[in-house]
């Protein structure tokens, strides 16, 4: 079971990469923040696998809850700052 | 092996499979709405899912009790989010993808 769960993350380790491409060329600011929520999300399964590799999972569950509202907050705190209006994309 | 066991490695590949087709999405439609309408609810069902998985594979104790609770948040945030970054793009004069003929 180790085996597999480890690659599932190797998986989601690569997806992380390709949408690294979507953060870095996505033409506009608002591609870059949909795809760093997107990587987000990302993380906060990888972090439970990593948890559950280590069998320390206990600590880690607490780091992805943690991960899982600062993705929120941060998203929504750009998107409410760019629908100000003056602001130049 | 167990059930459990089986349900988890089912639910997990579940949610590799719909993260797959989100980030697939993400990289190939044409334009930034029609890229939220992939990633929001493709990633909302794959975190889902892979959350159930891993917490199929811990069994019955606190830390299951918070992946319910994470999941319990993602699925009410993420589509906040989405929903968020979307009115922010549409308020800011982003102009959603047509078809070449109804252009002009």
């Amino acid at each position: 079971m180790n085996e597999f769960l480890f690659s599932i993350g190797i998986g989601l380790c690569i997806l992380v990469f390709f949408v690294l491409y979507r953060v870095v060329y996505g033409p506009g600011v608002f591609n870059r923040i949909a795809a760093l929520s997107a990587i987000g999300t990302k993380t906060l399964i990888i972090l439970l696998i990593i948890g559950f590799l280590y069998n320390r999972v206990e600590m880690f569950i607490d780091i992805s809850l943690v991960y899982a509202l600062l993705n929120l907050i941060g998203t929504l705190a750009a998107a409410k700052y760019l629908e100000m209006e003056g602001v130049k994309q | 092996m167990s059930l459990t066991l089986i349900l988890s490695v089912i639910f997990l590949a579940g949610g590799l499979f719909f993260f797959t087709t989100a980030t697939i999405g993400l990289l190939r439609f044409p334009d930034f709405f029609s890229r939220l309408h992939a990633t929001g609810k493709g990633d909302t069902l794959a975190v889902l899912l892979s959350l159930i998985g891993l917490g199929f594979y811990e069994g019955i104790s606190l830390t299951s009790l918070k992946i319910v609770f994470i999941a319990v948040f993602m699925f009410l945030a993420q589509p906040t989010a989405t929903h968020a970054i979307s009115r922010a793009g549409l308020r800011s004069g982003l102009k959603p993808w047509m078809k070449e003929e109804k252009k002009g």
